[in-house]
């Protein structure tokens, strides 16, 4: 009977979310949904986000209180059709309330994460999923794996993917023993060979999109599809105001609004996104890391690399997804690679587009390698 | 890699780490090794309550015990701060501070100034604060306000062991005289610290508890007091901001203020007695530099003006309670529900 | 060309002359214009006392450090602190050795080695074994001298410090500077032991007590225990006996001292009078050669005097400043 019963339940937004926090629903009970639609918005400790739906239906129980804090997997919304009876959802809902936890810590036993000894350094890795595709994930300027929060489960159904900390980002060692793009792609191949990874798509959001260019220009045979999110290395502009104010930015009152750049929605960054992201940058050799790459690539708000040119020169697949109101680097790139590149440019979403608008990233990525 | 480490064992990474990356540091102070010329083993000890524990073995005689002479000592850690060394004297109970308090106050803070400004002192001395420890009158003082009343001192006092690595690198690293203050009934607080150095700025408070109806400003040992009445009045519909002060010189009266303006209502929370204290320092600022914001009184929950008693009942009325501090906030919400 | 009895050659007895003259003539200055009311505060003169400063100093360079007292102007002198900036240091003036936020009692040079002449009695003893205490671990041979007088060797800060620097075998002299006098009271009052040397034995130090006007003794055994400070022989305590020419500060009628003790101890203790007649008898320095420096000294002195009262006055930024090196 519950074939016809779809549940909305607490999102689990990487492996570190044990819970979240209900903060509003963006559909009444009785309102018609479609896959994709933004039902409720949900708080972490990390970082704010939109539930979307899963299913098609409406919205027949809305349980989720907001303000209220539920555990990860938790039923908080009920999607049926109209003709299921409501004593029928009653008793789904019922029924529902034990399953919860029941499968809770499985995923907590696991190692979130590992390192690996490579060319560049100590370098961080969370692998998820044993899939036939190989997909590694590589996040941007002063980013790290956990950019990847909300992809790289529902991307580990399709392959085996790799999210590695760059040098410099994350747990990663701090020396960036060559600050540009070359030095970058290096260290990627470096850590390629080191856990035997012949051949990979790479997925790259900002610099890490042009590492991943970067690399499928110097080591073609090893990179079987480009996706570039938000990517540089398509034009020269980028917001000097993020780039540098990110570097310089010491306290949390300085950080807050530079972050805000990153968001179609500045309210996304939380409290804890700055302090962790704090907590980041006062780590030894990140302040100096950080200036080698800036330095390096985005000097005097221009970037120093471009390889459209390059790229749509080369024959590896490209995929291209940019975020309608970037702040960062302008939505305007996404049409750099003109018909060599499949592009998809999201309304409703900032620079970190594959975070606020997961689904439907994760769906175009899916597509891109499966093809 | 995440892990979870005692405020205790943050303090002694710290000063690991800065060892093994500045020769010029070196650690002063009685018992910090133990059983310095006794017939048994060396680090017997590591300081009183073993929070140096260790170290000898990694740093031989950059750590030395000295005798109980607190003003040669703590001078003579100001003086080699003056010839180009970072040292860190343990004072043990910042209470000691009697027997050598010109060294800390007509000499390390002053040599800058009254210098002309040709002089540094990058001298840090730890010492324990705080009640709670059964420890009675000459063990248990928070003497915060007396060194952060001084020009020329830099005092801090970490509430958790993330922030006690990072300020005590900070505080090793910085070139000013610092207080470093460690509460003695957190010693033994875990919470997630990196493995890696890192230094937290000075003169950033931190906004540990978000809300939009009070603000309760503290620092120390408190702030979880005031975190636990937060947690209270939340259930009363009351949204109370908790803002960890983490350094009282320098002080961050922006993230005071922008959380006043925000909230019109002001608890501050200190463990020292209540005249001339941070408690007071707080509400005077910001009912000169907030009036207008302010919906009621600002609330002090403080120690009383009496000296840390010994009997436990009489010490666990002593510190500020969750409770005082709830009832407190109630002061500030005319319409609040009994915390 | 005489024989040279003395232990220095000439050059250097030239300089210990023009050393203690220009100390005598910066006090005998100072005290004639402070009587006109220009400087402000108070001053404590070290006229007098000269050879001891003197005779100390001579055996260390930058390296070594020094820890004076609030009779410090012959001690900064002696140690190589620019005349000029602490004229105009005693004066409040910007152009002082510490931008005129210091005055008389806190006049330093760590770039000389002067750590700092100090308002506080007995506090540069504990400063000075943790300058000793970075010289040894350095091993730059550095050696920290304390000076303290009669007053303030009864301080606990001096006690604990010969005690700390006799278990850490640091390289520390204890230099007291008895004139006799701890401002108003006599030595003999406030004081339990006959001799220095024996409070110091107290605490496992060698000391030796010396003719503090005499710069040759003070000279000679001065130099004995700082070698043997420098080649890791430990602490030692220098008592020298010596005269103090004036009050405790500018302005104390000195009613407590015997009549006649002062004009008594110019016309037969006066250190640079001592000094001139032993080279002089000895024919190894000519009288005229000694007129030459005391001319240069007090033409010094003058301009010294002169471009304090016509440098600037501190601008009111300064009373914020330098308090922290950041904040």
């Amino acid at each position: 009977m519950s074939e016809r019963i779809k549940p909305i339940v607490m999102p689990k937004w990487g492996l570190s979310m044990s819970e979240g926090k209900v903060t509003g629903w963006l559909k009444r009970p009785g309102s018609k949904v479609a896959v994709g639609d933004e039902i409720v918005e949900v708080e972490t400790d990390k970082i704010a986000g939109v539930v979307e739906a899963g299913d098609a239906g409406t919205l027949r129980r809305v349980i989720g209180e907001p303000d209220t804090v539920y555990p990860v997997k938790a039923l908080i919304g009920v999607i049926a059709d109209d003709d299921v009876p409501d004593a029928e959802i009653d008793a789904y809902v019922a029924a529902y309330a034990t399953g919860a936890a029941a499968d809770g810590g499985e995923d907590e036993a696991a190692p979130r994460y590992d390192f690996v000894e490579t060319p560049a350094g100590r370098l961080r890795y969370a692998r998820r999923g044993d899939g036939p595709h190989t997909i590694i994930l590589i996040h941007g300027f002063g980013g790290d794996l956990d950019n990847w929060l909300f992809n790289i489960d529902a991307l580990a159904e399709a392959g085996t993917v790799h999210a590695l900390d760059l040098p410099g980002h994350g747990q990663s060692d701090k020396t960036v023993k060559e600050p540009g793009l070359d030095g970058l792609s290096a260290a990627l191949v470096g850590f390629m060979d080191a856990l035997g990874i012949e051949s990979a798509h790479l997925v790259g959001h900002s610099m890490g999109g042009a590492v991943a260019a970067r690399t499928a220009l110097n080591h073609p045979g090893r990179v079987r599809s480009l996706t570039l999110i938000g990517s540089a290395g398509l034009g020269e502009e980028i917001n000097s105001g993020y780039t540098e104010g990110f570097i310089a930015a010491s306290s949390r009152r300085d950080l807050k609004p530079v972050l805000e750049h990153l968001f179609h929605n500045p309210a996304t960054v939380t409290r804890q996104l700055v302090d962790d992201l704090l907590k980041y940058k006062r780590l030894d050799g990140v302040d100096d890391a950080l200036r080698a790459l800036g330095g390096a690539l985005f000097a005097g708000g221009r970037q120093s690399a471009v390889l459209a040119d390059a790229l749509k020169a080369a024959t590896t697949p490209v995929l291209v997804i940019w975020g309608e109101s970037d702040a960062v680097i302008p939505a305007a790139h996404a049409e750099a690679l003109g018909d060599r590149a499949k592009a998809e440019v999201i309304g409703e979403a900032g620079h970190m587009v594959q975070m606020e608008k997961a689904n439907r990233v994760n769906e175009l990525v899916r597509g891109h390698i499966e093809t | 890699m995440a892990r979870k480490i005692s405020y205790k064992q943050a303090i002694n990474e710290a000063l690991d780490l800065e060892m093994r990356r500045d020769p010029t540091v070196i650690l002063l102070g009685e018992d910090i090794v133990g059983g310095s010329g006794a017939p048994g083993e060396m680090d017997a000890w590591g300081g009183v309550l073993g929070v140096t524990k260790g170290l000898y073995a990694k740093h031989g005689n950059r750590l030395m015990d000295t005798p109980l002479s607190e003003s040669a000592y703590i001078g003579a850690a100001i003086g080699a701060a003056a010839c180009g060394m970072r040292p860190v004297a343990e004072l043990m109970f910042l209470d000691f501070m009697g027997v050598c308090f010109d060294q800390i106050l007509n000499q390390a803070a002053k040599f800058k100034y009254m210098f002309g400004g040709k002089a540094k002192t990058p001298v840090v001395i730890r010492a324990m604060v705080g009640a709670g420890f059964r420890a009675a009158a000459q063990h248990s003082q928070m003497l915060t306000p007396l060194f952060t009343h001084i020009p020329g001192l830099k005092v801090v006092c970490p509430s958790n062991a993330y922030d006690a690595k990072g300020l005590l690198i900070q505080s090793i690293r910085d070139d000013d005289p610092v207080i470093f203050c460690e509460h003695k009934n957190l010693y033994g607080l875990e919470t997630d610290v990196p493995a890696e150095s890192y230094a937290i700025p000075f003169g950033e408070a931190n906004v540990v508890r978000e809300g939009k109806d009070v603000t309760i400003v503290s620092y120390g040992l408190t702030v979880h007091r005031a975190l636990a009445a937060a947690e209270t009045l939340a259930r009363t519909g009351i949204q109370a901001e908790v803002i960890d002060l983490r350094t009282l010189s320098p002080i961050d009266w922006d993230t005071v203020i922008e959380s006043v303006e925000a909230t019109g209502r002001l608890v501050v929370v200190d463990e020292a007695h209540p005249r001339c204290s941070i408690a007071c320092d707080v509400a005077a600022y910001v009912a000169q530099n907030a009036f207008g914001a302010l919906k009621a009184a600002p609330q002090m929950v403080t120690a009383p003006h009496t000296p840390v008693p010994f009997s436990p009942v009489l010490e666990d009325l002593y510190i500020p309670s969750a409770d005082a501090i709830a009832a407190a906030v109630g002061k500030t919400v005319p319409h609040a529900r009994a915390a | 060309m005489t024989n040279n009895p003395f232990p220095l050659p000439k050059d250097d007895l030239l300089q210990a002359y023009r050393t203690m003259r220009t100390i005598r003539e910066f006090e005998e200055r100072l005290h004639v214009e402070f009587a006109k009311g220009d400087i402000p505060g108070f001053v404590h003169l070290y006229a007098g006392e000269e050879a001891c400063a003197t005779g100390i100093m001579m055996h260390l360079s930058d390296i070594d450090r020094i820890a004076s007292t609030h009779r410090g102007h012959g001690h900064c002198i002696a140690k190589g602190v620019d005349v000029h900036a602490m004229m105009a240091e005693i004066y409040g003036k910007v152009t002082g050795s510490c931008r005129g936020k210091g005055g008389s009692m806190h006049i330093a040079d760590l770039s000389k080695g002067m750590m700092g002449a100090n308002g506080i009695l007995g506090a540069g003893a504990p400063l000075i074994c943790g300058a000793a205490l970075a010289a040894k671990f350095r091993g730059d041979g550095g050696v920290g001298i304390t000076f303290f007088g009669d007053g303030a060797s009864n301080q606990g800060t001096v006690l604990e410090s010969m005690n700390l620097a006799a278990i850490w075998n640091l390289p520390v002299i204890f230099v007291v500077e008895n004139n006799g006098y701890a401002e108003s009271t006599s030595v003999e009052y406030a004081t339990g032991v006959d001799s220095y040397v024996d409070r110091a034995a107290g605490f496992g130090l060698p000391g030796v007590t010396v003719d503090g006007t005499d710069f040759f003794a003070v000279h000679e055994a001065a130099g004995e225990i700082i070698r043997r400070a420098r080649e890791g022989g430990g602490p030692a305590l220098l008592e020298c006996k010596m005269v103090r020419f004036f009050g405790h500060f500018e302005g104390d009628a000195q009613t407590y001292k015997a009549k006649g003790e002062n004009d008594a101890n110019r016309a037969s203790r006066d250190c640079l009078t001592l000094f001139a007649n032993r080279v002089t008898a000895a024919g190894v320095i000519g009288d005229a050669e000694l007129r030459v420096i005391d001319r240069e000294v007090a033409a010094l002195i003058d301009d010294a005097v002169a471009s304090a009262k016509g440098a600037p006055l501190p601008h009111a930024g300064e009373l914020t400043t330098d308090v922290y090196v950041s904040y």
